[in-house]
């Protein structure tokens, strides 16, 4: 039985078995691979998007979860790569190797969302679910205060 | 040194007319030359350099990109000689192809030891001059002017007399390139206060694909009629895999195909999270063949540290300079001291993986990686099928991290993708998920450090032996440079001497062990080790002299005014003489490959929990010219955070030769939450660029242990410093 949501603002139904982890239905089937993979386990937060509005690990959710919800991933953050967290991610020159980067991202504009002038603790707080190897947290702090700042 | 490309005039113009450019696969937008110039006529000036009459300038980038920004500075130096217009550049990927592109310093194609910058700098600035002289000799005779009296601008040639001026894409229309590329000595290379790139930041490449999700990572590959594969791997290595019973496996929906190999058991499968079931319904056991059967990395801390206190034991000397035994009798005052590093593992963010494509006649493969070195994925590939390296396509691809993992000598998971892909004639994806990549590490080896520094009456430092047993690394990693080096492993003991300090009498030697453990280069390689062991120990000779840690090293680099230079930045940045209650301050200094840091870190202690906390970290970093100044700041940010990694938490342990970590959750890498203020200063003395992209990180551990000396009295010697370990010294 085919399992019915959007992604992207698009209907989409998919057929994988219903325990699939989102992810990897979201970077196989519906070919959107700017959702990562890193650790599998719910630790690196490489897989976040977002689910209804809420940033959710992707590798923790089986597909059978978001029947008929709305996914958004990096991909569909925004329409010209202007989401106002992208713009403030190439101001601060954030990426290295850039593979943690969407799901940084889709962190981060779930942090804005709910709280558009971020405290630096709250920032700090809410990013240690994401883990860039590279370490570019010190980076990221900024943008993420800068987004704030611009937007 | 292999020969350089910048004096074989051969490598000019040797395959230029038939000169075939990668595509940039991993950027959807830096598109190969072919597209990019289309429909405009090109002239293809040197291997390096194509130019098109609409002006585009495609330049080779002969570094692989994972993320420290060397696919951007290294055509931007060729831009800087050549004069071009860097908005009018298309960076394109170089091919496999070790006569022209090869890295000076090894020979062949390969990304690491931070030295792409360092290696190419002077051979592309001098291949940008000479291709600028071609088009100046084009100019002068279109216009029948002596070439002495034309300059260029950005993309331009002028002749200031008639005031003409040519732009670089009309002189494509009609250049006429010499059979040998002209000669330019390095004294004609542009004066650097004329640079217009080095120096000055630009976007990198990668950089705007890295924040919507459309840079391509070899993970990300879809090929039509592509399947998955995951390989259980023997937990030892050369243990093979005994008996098999795959029923389980096969009764999971979408197995394609399961098969036995020499060192483990593959699947093939119709997604990936089938292959991955699959794999984990696999039941094995294995052979007990293999050195690391049996091998228990605390067992083995203790009997490196004996061997390295060891007189017997037979040694390899690296350095010996005066005569330190004579000078330690002497001395008035001797101190000894041990030191021990664990086990560290890449955990680069993208899991190994590799996308291969075998012909159905087996005679030819197409694979899709990111890795350090094309060269070797080539030559592994064609290996793995017995066919010759040009029936071998590469599709390079951006880096999820590189640290060392990605360019061993067998390239495993290159191996691991075509001998699956092999089996059914069709492309395979082949993943390693991050159990995998934990289990299958191949890590910074152990090492155990024993010292003996001897001070004189002044308290100066007249004698230093420093004893260090370690694994071997190259012979596992690259037993081709093994030979080639005749085993004297530099990846595990380079620098052991700190020869940027005037110390009288020195002696280096190394204990080389053998374990059986997967060993590899890392972020830091030796000096990582290295600078725990000795700046730990030249802050606990300071201390016992009685002299200030940072005055102390001062009085060792009292001859090189950068490295007092940068020893009083830390001092100025950190406040160093201001006093602290409840935290303290640690220094540390180091020369690492003529790139010059000093660091200062700030902690405090629980010492009910045993935790250190780092407060802040200074850093004053002198790595030359820096082509790029702000990746030489993200790179040292980043080496900061490896270096914390290193220093409290990264630690992997072996019990009967099998990994006992499995994932980021028992596998601590720094979070947010757990990183200092990092403040950095970069000094960049007009002097040949060295390297920056680990250069900060061996100094963290032995900063972030002396000022835990500092504050408590405790010296900590073994690393990582974890909260057990603390407490442990706390009490002692
Ligand atoms: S892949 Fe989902 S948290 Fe790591
Ligand atoms: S940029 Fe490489 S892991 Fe974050």
């Amino acid at each position: 039985m085919a399992i019915s949501f959007k992604v992207n603002g698009r209907a989409v139904d998919v057929n994988a078995p219903p325990d699939t982890p989102l992810l990897w239905v979201l970077r196989e089937e519906l070919k959107l691979p700017g959702t990562k993979f890193g650790c599998g386990v719910g630790q690196c937060g490489a897989c976040m998007v977002h689910v209804d509005g809420d940033r959710t690990f992707s590798c923790q959710a089986p597909v059978a979860a978001v029947a008929h919800r709305s996914v958004t991933t990096i991909e569909g953050l925004s329409a010209h790569s202007d989401h106002p967290v992208q713009k403030a991610w190439l101001a601060e020159r954030v990426p290295q190797c850039g593979y943690c980067q969407s799901g940084q991202i889709m962190s981060a504009a779930a942090l804005l969302k709910d709280h558009p002038h971020p405290t630096r603790a709250q920032i700090v707080e809410y990013m240690s679910t994401n883990i860039c190897r590279c370490g570019t947290y010190p980076r990221i702090v900024r943008a993420i205060e800068r987004a704030a700042r611009e937007s | 040194m292999a020969s350089s490309p910048s004096v074989s005039r051969r490598g000019f113009m040797v395959g230029a007319a038939g000169l075939t450019f990668g595509v940039a696969a991993c950027l959807p937008h830096s598109v190969g030359v072919a597209q990019a110039a289309v429909p405009s006529k090109q002239a293809v000036l040197s291997p390096w350099v194509t130019l098109s009459t609409d002006g585009t300038v495609s330049i080779v980038s002969p570094a692989a990109e994972m993320g420290q920004g060397s696919f951007t500075s290294l055509p931007l130096i060729i831009a800087e000689d050549l004069d071009a217009d860097w908005a009018k550049v298309r960076v394109v990927v170089a091919p496999p192809d070790d006569k022209l592109y090869a890295n000076p310093n090894f020979g062949y194609m390969y990304t690491a030891s931070s030295n792409a910058v360092l290696a190419y700098y002077t051979p592309l600035r001098r291949f940008g001059a000479q291709v600028r002289r071609v088009l100046l000799d084009n100019a002068a005779r279109h216009w029948n002017v002596p070439v002495a009296e034309l300059t260029t601008a950005p993309n331009v040639v002028i002749h200031e007399k008639s005031g003409r001026r040519l732009d670089y894409g009309a002189i494509a229309a009609f250049a006429v390139v010499p059979e040998k590329a002209p000669e330019v000595k390095e004294e004609e290379l542009k004066p650097s206060s004329q640079f217009r790139l080095i120096g000055k930041d630009v976007m990198r490449i990668d950089m705007p694909h890295k924040v919507n999700g459309t840079a391509q990572y070899s993970i990300d590959v879809q090929t039509p009629g592509m399947l998955y594969g995951a390989i259980l791997r023997a937990p030892v290595e050369g243990a093979a895999p005994d008996q098999v019973n795959d029923a389980k496996a096969h009764a999971i929906a979408g197995i394609v195909k399961i098969v036995r190999l020499p060192y483990g058991v593959g699947v093939i499968a119709k997604t990936s999270w089938a292959a991955f079931a699959g794999k984990k319904a696999l039941e094995v056991t294995w052979t007990r063949d293999g050195k690391a059967w049996g091998f228990d990395s605390d067992k083995g801390s203790e009997d490196y540290a004996a061997a390295a206190r060891n007189p017997q034991v037979p040694v390899q000397t690296w350095v010996t300079q005066g005569d330190v035994p004579q000078a330690l009798q002497n001395a008035a005052t001797v101190l000894e001291a041990d030191y021990g590093c664990g086990f560290m593992y890449h955990g680069q963010m993208e899991p190994l993986n590799a996308v291969a494509s075998v012909s159905p006649k087996g005679d030819k493969v197409e694979i899709w990686v990111g890795v350090q070195s094309k060269t070797i994925a080539v030559t592994v590939a064609a290996d793995a099928l017995g066919i010759a390296p040009d029936k071998v396509v590469l599709h390079d691809m951006l880096m999820g991290g590189g640290f060392g993992r990605r360019g061993h000598r067998d390239e495993e998971f290159v191996h691991d993708a075509v001998v699956l892909s092999n089996a059914v004639k069709k492309p395979v994806k082949m993943m390693w998920t991050r159990e995998d990549d934990v289990r299958n590490g191949r890590f910074y080896p152990l090492s155990a450090h024993y010292l003996r520094g001897g001070l004189d009456a002044s308290g100066k430092l007249v004698a230093l032996h420093h004893r260090k047993a370690c694994d071997q690394v190259t012979a596992f990693q690259d037993p081709v440079r093994y030979q080639q080096i005749k085993g004297r492993d530099t990846i595990a003991f380079a620098n052991l001497d700190m020869k940027w300090y005037a110390i009288p009498n020195r002696l280096a030697e190394g204990v080389p062990q053998d374990n059986g453990v997967r060993s590899s280069t890392l972020r830091g390689v030796a000096n990582l080790s290295n600078a725990f062991a000795t700046e730990s120990f030249i802050d606990e000779l300071a201390r016992k002299g009685g002299i200030d840690p940072a005055a102390f090293r001062r009085s060792l680099v009292a001859d090189s005014p950068r490295s007092l230079a940068l020893i009083d930045a830390v001092t100025r940045m950190s406040q160093w003489d201001r006093k602290r209650t409840d935290t303290a301050l640690g220094i540390g200094f180091e020369n690492y490959s003529n790139t010059l840091i000093a660091e200062v870190a700030e902690v405090s202690v629980d010492r009910r929990t045993g935790a250190i906390r780092v407060h802040d970290i200074w850093v004053a970093i002198d790595p030359g010219i820096a082509v790029q100044p702000d990746s030489v700041l993200a790179q040292t940010e980043g080496s900061v955070v490896w270096g914390l990694g290193f220093a409290l938490s990264e630690h992997i342990s072996i019990k009967d030769g099998v990994v006992q970590q499995v994932n980021f959750s028992d596998y601590h890498v720094p979070r947010m939450n757990e990183i200092p203020e990092i403040h950095i200063e970069l000094i960049a003395t007009e002097v040949h660029p060295s390297g920056v992209g680990q250069m900060a990180m061996p100094l963290v551990a032995p900063v972030i242990g002396n000022a835990v000396a500092a504050l408590t009295g405790v010296r900590l010697r073994q690393a990582p410093m974890t909260r057990d370990r603390v407490l442990a010294a706390l009490k002692a």
